[in-house]
């Protein structure tokens, strides 16, 4: 009897164990999915780069894409957004200024932030930004409107099968996340 | 020790609500999980048909599109959490230490707390569609049972299904625990691991895998529940979270969890083939380590539930390739079963059609998995009646079908009465012919671009959704027979010989039947 209560206790002690451990890597998910999506340059990870360096890129005057812009907004931010032009023909290598328009229709002041994505995933790395409205929070005062550019380069490196990108925003409601003493740009 | 008190007053048996209350017994534990879980599969049921209803017409017709996704979300979640689990908990508190030997279960104070938390987790889980009083506007969850962000993180009583999920985890992991240690350290002298019945195998490596994936599923419940209430962004893509890691935190639970559902029953069918073909079950080690590559596989493939995401292509070939090895295992599983019967005298008793139906079935629902686990052609089946005829294959004709022929071929035991034959052949038949004619026409409709959990569809796939409601209605009804055969053999009937059937082996018919309430107390030999 005394040898079955402590071989139980035993394997208690060890399940228990194996459950904790468990319970610990679902969350150590999260640190290693975004780890993943860094190393292979998934996930529409934001290639961010200076104006000096867009500037400084070859132009492949070849050949021609065609960059369409899409907009979506969550149904928990009260805005209407937008973009300003359906789509945009350009060589790759060349700078490209497009934009956006935000308005707020409720009555009071709301926070948002624009999470953006590339179709086909693999134009994603080609796609480099030196300014964006999703690299900050974006403020907008009850009912007003404003314009939100987004300055870009698409890589010459493109592989060449690749002729048509999408370009989409969805602006979602972030006021919770904004702590006090910060004010979200305006 | 309590042990030794209980020695004591051996034979009585304590009546009342106090005995089910505060039962320690493993037959009145398995009992409570199994009427649990016949209650739960009741209310599923009626979840479905409310669907089927609303589905036999094109338009809108018996309730309103937000009252339909709260039943397919209810359905989901009350018949994989509510009905098929602990129906297998129930077999496995019944049938473990019967058949290893044991005077009862290892831990049996845990055994008693692993079953009442369940009936608070169902309440949790439904309550919130009483809200208001009104039941049309009833707010119980509507996300599907896969329960996906962002729309799930927009839910109201989110709170309500997060405690649910968690009290449901707990109530399996002590569960699988308990089991654990009874197969580890109960078994009667003599019985290794390779004599262990393959039910009991099959129940120790599905133990294994709830305790691995349960904590998983608590994990990312927690995460919506900090993402809501804590503003913590797990998942909440404004403030950097990403809903796409919602989907692979929940599918390293989720395709687990598929396995737990069927692994007991191929060890119900691997014990009930036998018995009828008269011959010992062929390729029994190859049985214990297809079952143990099948549980290890499970934890590599989760992303094929995924392939739209948009993952890169050397992901979705990775997935794909890892998924469809899973056949292999599975079909040395069902090759040994088919080899056991090869030449063996075969009769027809009750459990053994539940089993036959069970193999042929069960692999109809194989072969569309295989079909979906082919990324470029998944891009076609994504999310259609396709996928839901072949989960309802493996989960319907292959769980419940497994549980079915697991009760029929251990209620004489349980009772000591054999049931009416003719009440259960009319069960079956009605079953296995309703259970076809509801889940077969839905790969059609799906193949043919059918989107799942919409309240309404084209006009063109009328035909097909006539057949599934009608179906979904026979099966239904055909099940209120099986609850009057249940009651029908408990109050009595012919009386069970201790061996019950001629060709049954193992320890859990060398005792009288009915079981009694104390069983195996000084432990048998195994040669
Ligand atoms: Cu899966």
């Amino acid at each position: 009897m005394k040898d079955l209560t402590s071989a139980n206790r035993r394997v208690v002690f060890k399940t228990v164990a194996v459950t904790l451990m468990m319970f610990g890597f679902g969350f150590a998910l999260v640190p290693l999915y975004s780890l993943v999506c860094q190393a292979f340059g998934l996930n529409g990870q934001t290639q961010r780069i200076t104006e000096t360096t867009l500037l400084q890129m070859p132009v492949d005057k070849t050949r021609k894409i065609t960059v369409r812009m899409d907009a979506n907004t969550n149904t928990r931010l009260p805005w209407q957004f937008q973009a300003n032009q359906r789509e945009v023909s350009i060589h790759p290598g060349e700078m490209t200024r497009v934009s956006y328009s935000a308005r707020n229709l409720s009555g009071s002041d709301v926070t948002g932030q624009a999470i953006y994505s590339v179709t086909p995933n693999e134009a994603a790395m080609y796609f480099k930004k030196t300014d964006c409205f999703c690299f900050k929070r974006q403020l907008l005062k009850s009912g007003e409107e404003k314009e939100m550019p987004v300055v870009f380069v698409v890589d010459k490196d493109l592989p060449a099968d690749i002729t048509n990108i999408v370009l989409s925003y969805t602006f979602m409601r972030a006021d919770k996340y904004v702590s006090k003493g910060e004010t979200a740009t305006n | 020790m309590t042990a030794t008190t209980h020695e004591e007053h051996h034979d009585e048996i304590p009546t009342g609500i106090k005995r089910w209350l505060f039962t320690t017994n493993h037959k009145d534990i398995g009992t409570m999980y199994l009427w649990f879980s016949f209650i739960m599969l009741l209310i599923g049921g009626l979840f479905a048909l409310v669907i089927r209803a609303e589905l036999f017409q094109p338009g809108m017709q018996v309730v309103d599109p937000n009252f339909f996704n709260m039943m397919t979300t209810l359905h989901g979640l009350v018949m994989v959490f509510g009905a098929i689990m602990p129906a297998f908990v129930g077999l496995a508190n019944w049938q473990i230490p019967l058949m290893v030997g044991a005077p009862d279960m290892a831990l049996p104070r845990m055994n008693n707390w692993s079953f009442w938390i369940l009936p608070f987790a169902g309440f949790m889980l439904l309550a919130p569609m009483f809200v208001g009083g009104n039941f049309a506007s009833g707010q119980g969850p509507a996300f599907g049972w896969t329960f996906y962000e962002p729309l799930s993180g927009q839910y109201d009583k989110l709170v309500f299904f997060v405690f649910a999920v968690h009290l449901l985890g707990f109530s399996s992991i002590m569960g699988s625990i308990n089991i654990i240690a009874t197969i580890l350290n109960m078994r009667a002298p003599g019985m290794t691991l390779m004599k262990m019945p393959m039910f009991v195998w099959t129940w120790l490596i599905t133990a294994f895998l709830l305790i691995a994936v349960m904590p998983v599923l608590a994990g990312v419940v927690t995460m919506m529940l900090t993402d809501k209430y804590f503003g913590t962004s797990f998942f909440d893509a404004a403030g950097g979270g990403d809903p796409v890691l919602f989907q692979h935190v929940f599918w390293f639970f989720g395709h687990p969890e598929v396995y737990i559902m069927i692994l007991p029953a191929f060890g119900v069918v691997s014990e009930i083939i036998p018995t009828f073909a008269r011959k010992k079950l062929f390729g029994y080690a190859s049985m214990v380590y297809a079952t143990a590559s099948i549980a290890f596989l499970s934890f590599i493939v989760w992303a094929h539930h995924m392939f739209t995401v948009g993952m890169p292509v050397a992901g979705e070939l990775y997935f794909m390739y890892a998924t469809v090895l899973i056949a292999v295992p599975t079909g040395v599983k069902v090759f040994n079963w088919i080899s056991t019967m090869y030449r063996g005298s075969m009769t027809y008793e009750i459990p053994m059609l539940w089993a036959l139906c069970f193999v042929i079935l069960f692999t109809i629902g194989g072969f569309s998995g295989l079909m979906l686990g082919v990324a470029p052609a998944d891009f076609q089946y994504h999310d259609t009646y396709f996928v839901v005829a072949h989960f309802h294959y493996v989960l319907v004709s292959g769980s419940l079908f497994g549980l079915f022929a697991g009760v029929y071929y251990w209620l004489p035991k349980w009772t000591g009465n054999m049931y009416s034959n003719g009440l259960a052949q009319l069960h079956f038949w009605l079953s296995t012919i309703a259970m076809n004619l509801t889940f077969f026409p839905m790969h059609f409709t799906g193949l043919a671009g059918m989107p799942r959990r919409y309240a309404d569809y084209p006009l063109q796939f009328t035909e097909f959704n006539v057949m599934s409601s009608v179906g979904a209605f026979m099966f239904g009804f055909s099940q209120l027979i099986f609850l009057w055969l249940v009651i029908k053999t408990i109050k009595g009937g012919e009386k069970a010989t201790d061996r019950v059937w001629e060709g049954s082996h193992g320890l859990e018919w060398t005792i009288p039947s009915p079981a009694p309430y104390h069983s195996f107390t000084t432990a048998p030999e195994v040669k």
